[in-house]
């Protein structure tokens, strides 16, 4: 009797070293993290012996989580900080950077607004608080309310640089926790401003937006960021710790595929151009 | 007086009081000890860790280059050539830490909550305690309670959603986020907090005194207010003083109803950012050790030690009126 248990507990033991499964942990970007757990649903789906956890919490999260070896992809809606970069040499690490989809960010007015263009100058000018009225960029006589994110949030950052030139926004600017809470905030004030990604928007309406008074305004669409012509766009990357190998490598390469790319596009990421998405296929 | 009574013999001896192992009562004291000193610990070294991250303003030199106390303070020319003003803007290039707008944010946003919470708790005590028969004293005083049990993420989400939209259409406010919707969401959280510190010490107000004013002639309405009421004055102050307390140090409910903007500014019907909201936006994503990072917490200290001190003395009020009624003091 002795024996058999011990057969039947060396059989366990053998099996889950056999059986034993890989495991990929993903973190950190909030846009990211429903794009992540996505590809990580389908692809277990695809490969039953690899089990991939993906958790949110913010790219400053999942950078340092790479950083202290807590991850083995970190998803970021940024590139790594100088400091990021310096404090992984520090930490003997080569991150390695790439691009697996795009992200347009998209400037909500009220569905009630007349102003449809706003260009960068007159963007800027209303979130650094130069521009209060709505009939200094052609709109009814009203007080602009502007909404934005925390400064903890990737968006608030990348918004900043890109239009605001790195200058400040204005004291005024209502910061909301999440894109949900400004795209609701924006819906129900009639003189509202908002920004945030494309796939939030509900019951607000686009604004064309163009870089120059003089160039043509285009709408937030797939299709528009997707070939680089609204201007407010940014890449979304997957950082390692140096280039990666085996079943990580395989699980990037997926994502970059034809497959990869279309389930971004169902969820409303915007996916690579095919060229790119070429280009960014780790050998 | 009880010994006397054979019942109270009888029942000694079925408890059966000996001393059955001295060791085990000793292990049994130290357990119960070690308990009450880890609660007691955890929050001296919560003191101290918030303390130690919020000192090197004052030491480390670098940090010093970014911020002072004097910056925290004071107007700063921020730019050369434009007017000097206050400023929180912490992600800038040239980094703005001024605490006055978070500090008027914070105290509009409490002083509305009491304005609102504090009549209404209040009136709620008196009216539960001095007149509401039985039946509905049992109806209000759970459910008012109950008002503490919501969570405050549930009390901000409700203010962002619905309360702002009603309070912009009825009052035409230009901010639809402000300290009036913030204030009023927080005066929810607050109105319990309020109500059974007063009820508490409306209740405990001697039957003799009661009695008392009944014998002299006087009816429900002057017994209520002339002699429940001054003598459980100390006891409702109490309760406003713990109510402004948790409406200083609470989070959710602000930094989801009052728009989080940093304005300098008297109207209430501006947006506000406080304290509390600050910390609990900023804190996940600043440099570890670097001077936002210390600036967070200084203002944890600051939050910590003003809360401390109102909760320090609603509690002492509480207590000398405790003493008072029994008879200890006077």
């Amino acid at each position: 009797m002795k024996k058999l248990t011990w057969i039947i507990m060396a059989g366990l033991l053998i099996s889950t070293v056999i059986f034993a499964r890989s495991s990929i942990t993903i973190k950190g970007s909030d846009t990211l993290v429903r794009l992540g757990q996505r590809w990580a649903e389908e692809y277990m789906k695809k490969n039953t012996g690899i089990v991939i956890q993906v958790s949110g919490g913010g790219s400053g999260t999942g950078i340092a989580a790479l950083l202290n070896n807590a991850t083995d992809i970190c998803e970021a809606s940024r590139d790594m900080k100088e400091k990021e970069y310096k404090l992984a040499e520090k930490n003997g690490m080569k991150p390695y950077r790439v691009s697996v989809a795009l992200d347009g960010i998209a400037v909500f007015l009220n569905k009630k607004n007349k102003v449809h263009n706003l260009n960068f100058a007159q963007l800027k000018g209303i979130y650094t608080g130069a521009i209060t009225n709505w009939k200094e960029v052609g709109g009814n006589d009203a007080r602009i309310i502007i909404y934005g994110r925390e400064n903890n949030s990737g968006t608030y950052s990348f918004f900043k640089k890109k239009v605001l030139n790195k200058e400040d926004y204005s004291d005024y600017t209502q910061t909301l926790p999440g894109t949900a809470a400004v795209v609701h905030a924006v819906a129900n004030d009639k003189n509202g401003i908002g920004y945030g990604g494309i796939a939030w928007a509900k019951g607000v309406k686009f604004a064309a937006v163009a870089k120059d008074k003089d160039d043509k305004y285009v709408e937030p669409s797939i299709n528009s960021v997707s070939d680089g012509s609204y201007p407010i766009s940014r890449d979304l990357y997957w950082f390692f710790d140096g280039k990666p190998t085996g079943e990580i490598r395989k699980l990037v390469n997926w994502a970059l595929s034809e497959e990869g790319q279309k389930i971004a596009e169902e969820i409303d990421y915007v996916p690579l151009s095919k060229k790119r998405a070429l280009s960014s296929l780790v050998e | 007086m009880y010994r006397n009574r054979p019942e109270f013999n009888e029942k000694m001896k079925e408890l059966n009081f000996k001393p059955k192992s001295r060791l085990r009562e000793f292990f049994g004291e130290m357990f119960i000890a070690v308990n009450a000193f880890v609660a007691l610990i955890a929050i001296i070294l919560i003191f101290v860790f918030i303390f130690k991250e919020a000192i090197p303003i004052f030491t480390d030199s670098e940090i010093r280059e970014e911020v002072t106390l004097e910056k925290m303070t004071f107007k700063q020319e921020f730019y050369e050539g434009r007017d000097a003003k206050w400023s929180w803007q912490p992600n800038s290039e040239v980094p703005k830490y001024s605490l006055l707008p978070l500090f008027i944010g914070t105290l509009k946003a409490a002083l509305i909550a009491m304005l609102f919470a504090a009549p209404l708790g209040i009136g709620a005590a008196i009216y539960s305690s001095e007149f509401a028969n039985k039946r509905m004293r049992e109806i209000i005083k759970p459910t008012i309670e109950l008002l503490a049990g919501i969570p405050s993420v549930v009390l901000g989400f409700f203010a962002l959603i619905i309360l702002a939209t009603f309070l912009q259409n009825t009052l035409g406010l230009t901010f639809r986020l402000n300290a009036l919707n913030a204030g009023l969401a927080l005066g929810l959280a607050v109105i319990p907090i309020v109500f059974t510190v007063a009820e508490d010490a409306m209740t405990s107000v001697p039957h003799s005194l009661r009695e008392a004013a009944t014998a002299l002639g006087a009816n429900q309405w002057q017994i209520s207010f002339t002699v429940v009421l001054p003598a459980a004055l100390s006891g409702i102050s109490a309760g406003i003083i713990l109510g402004f307390g948790r409406a200083i140090g609470e989070t959710m409910i602000v930094l989801m109803a009052s728009g989080n903007a940093a304005i300098v500014s008297t109207s209430l019907t501006d947006s506000v950012r406080t304290f509390s909201a600050t910390i609990a936006s900023e804190l996940g994503e600043v440099v570890f050790g670097g001077g936002h990072y210390t600036v967070l917490f200084f203002i944890g200290s600051l939050l910590f030690v003003f809360t401390f001190i109102i909760n320090l003395s609603g509690d002492m009020i509480l207590t000398r009126i405790k003493s008072r009624f029994q008879g200890k003091i006077n």
